[in-house]
């Protein structure tokens, strides 16, 4: 456990470090993969990504909620969340020993 | 939609990379997810979402169907959490076509 952050900037320089490609370019590839998948969440659509996981929208209801500090009912408007169901393998290597995590 | 087909879209976005190249793009993302939350790390991508591990310690469950006593030792989970543009994007109700052809600059 080292609690730090990952963050765009750490995946174009895997991308940078893995594929070959300018730093530019890596970054522009990080962007696209994260686009495309963005814009088919957007449509309704599954994304599911081999043992990665895979990204869901689910349509919630209209339900009644209060305002929990006044107790005031307030609706909630029908939405669309989005879920993530981590693979088997993803499950799997969180849980793995640290030491063999590292290698 | 799936791996092989986000490859293919971004790849007829490339047409100057191979799809060998994209292939190897898409799992060198994955893999430092991947790689960060076995770390214990959090990973976060504004406008995206935020993913992270969280650990549920070990307690004493029961088989529902002969009510034995199970001991479940503690584990760690994946967890994600929806970034707030993505969650503003999935309710943008307006009906409108989303088009590939515009680019929203953020």
């Amino acid at each position: 456990m080292t609690g730090k952050t990952v963050t765009r900037a750490d995946l174009c320089e895997a991308v940078y470090q893995k594929v070959g490609l300018s730093r530019t370019e890596s970054a522009t590839l990080v962007e696209m993969v994260l686009k495309e998948i963005t814009d088919c969440l957007e449509r309704g659509e599954t994304v599911k990504l081999s043992s990665f996981g895979s990204f869901v929208v689910r349509k919630k209801g209209q339900r009644i909620g209060r305002n929990p500090k006044t107790g005031t009912e307030v609706p909630i408007s029908p939405r669309r969340v989005m879920v993530f169901k981590p693979s088997a393998i993803l499950k799997q290597r969180i849980n793995m020993e640290p030491d063999a995590a590292a290698e | 939609m799936i791996k092989s087909e986000l490859v293919q879209k971004i790849a007829a976005q490339n047409p100057h990379l191979y799809q060998r190249d994209i292939e190897n793009i898409v799992n060198a993302i994955l893999g430092e997810v991947v790689a960060a939350m076995a770390r214990g790390d959090r990973v976060e991508l504004r406008g995206f979402g935020a993913f992270s591990v969280k650990n549920r310690p070990a307690r004493t469950g029961r088989n529902p169907r002969t009510g034995a006593h199970v001991s479940v030792d503690q584990k760690y989970v994946p967890f994600f959490k929806t970034g707030k543009e993505m969650r503003e994007r999935l309710n943008r109700d307006s009906g409108g076509p989303v088009g590939d052809d515009e680019d929203d600059e953020d």
